[in-house]
């Protein structure tokens, strides 16, 4: 089966106004039946307006190498964090 | 207005019922994961429609009995489900095929019903035609696929043709409380579906490289509650827990 079949990446956008997001992966051996897949797999109780499907090989990931140098540059550049002023209370959530 | 309206209600309420049960003999047996989830998702949809047509009829019934009474508390011959239905799922692309079959006639009978002057039936539809859009896309995308894929699925297809489209013509078939519903406007004329429903399969089967067949002899009697032999088995399973336990609630 896997040799046959494509494996893909859903994404699932639950509203407007959000990003697509990432939910969890299929196996199909066509765009038209991984949409169908993918919705009855991930959006089964409304959880989304959107799908879009992308299969897995073209997906260019980061090493665990390259995250940990990325983070440790950013460590001593605290003033990056917006976190030297109060936020009015107004503003609510942040 | 009741009698014919509760038994047209009826045979609509069987055919979503015994084919939602056939789908959901799926459940844990499907050949991918995905179709494990989707097969019983579909028969779902179903057993909605099932649910809503029952509680209708409920309402009408002379014997005054409950919706579940109804779906789960009948003899075989009561059931008055087109043969079509009751035919057991064998393998994916015969299921996917009378599936296809069942969501095209579907389709255009809630497109036709959307106006019935009996709301209930009206409101339905409106729900129903969405759903089976879905339903028909995915088993429409699956007989291509499998039609035009290895030797192999096409035999498969072709031997699922060969035995259900002897069991396609019911689905056409107007009995005499249908007949009576039509002229109230409550439901539409089964009959007159059929030629659309003909082109649009063979554009789906052409597409998928499969031949449209001529058959000389069509198999009915389910809505004489004549059924096939799968039919006892079929009740024995569904009516279990209502036999069992009978009046049980979940």
């Amino acid at each position: 089966m896997e040799k046959e079949t494509l494996l893909w990446e859903v994404f699932v956008r639950s509203k407007n106004g959000l990003s697509h997001k990432h939910v969890g992966s299929i196996h199909a051996s066509d765009k038209m039946m991984a949409l169908n897949s993918a919705r009855d797999t991930y959006t089964r109780r409304n959880e989304g307006i959107s799908i879009w499907v992308v299969p897995s090989h073209l997906i260019t990931a980061s090493t665990s190498n390259d995250i940990s140098d990325a983070l440790a540059n950013s460590e001593n550049k605290i003033y990056r964090h917006p976190s030297f002023y109060d936020i009015p209370d107004d503003v609510g959530h942040m | 207005m009741s009698d014919h309206l509760f038994s047209s209600i009826l045979e609509l309420a069987d055919d979503h019922l015994i084919l939602g049960h056939r789908l959901s003999e799926w459940c844990g047996h499907a050949p991918t994961l995905e179709e494990d989830l989707s097969l019983p998702n579909l028969g779902l949809d179903l057993l909605g429609v099932a649910t809503s047509l029952y509680s209708f009829a409920s309402k009408l019934d002379s014997k005054c009995r409950s919706d579940d009474q109804l779906a789960f508390g009948r003899l075989e011959r009561e059931y008055k489900s087109c043969l079509l239905m009751e035919k057991p799922n064998e393998h994916f692309g015969y299921t996917m095929l009378k599936q296809l079959y069942f969501s095209t006639f579907m389709e255009m009978f809630w497109e036709n019903s959307l106006h019935s002057k009996y709301e209930d039936i009206a409101a339905v539809a409106s729900k129903s035609v969405k759903e089976i859009a879905y339903h028909i896309r995915h088993s429409g995308e699956w007989v291509i696929r499998l039609g035009d894929g290895t030797k192999e699925s096409r035999n498969k297809m072709l031997e699922a043709i060969y035995e259900l489209h002897p069991y396609t013509d019911e689905l056409f078939h107007m009995s005499k409380c249908s007949k009576q519903c039509l002229r109230d406007g409550y439901l539409p004329d089964r009959s007159k579906l059929r030629s659309s429903w003909i082109t649009r399969i063979e554009s789906i089967f052409e597409e998928a490289t499969l031949p449209f067949p001529t058959i000389s002899y069509f198999h009915a009697g389910g809505r004489d509650g004549i059924h096939t032999e799968s039919m006892g088995h079929l009740i024995s399973e569904m009516q279990y827990l209502q036999r069992a336990y009978p009046g049980q609630k979940w």
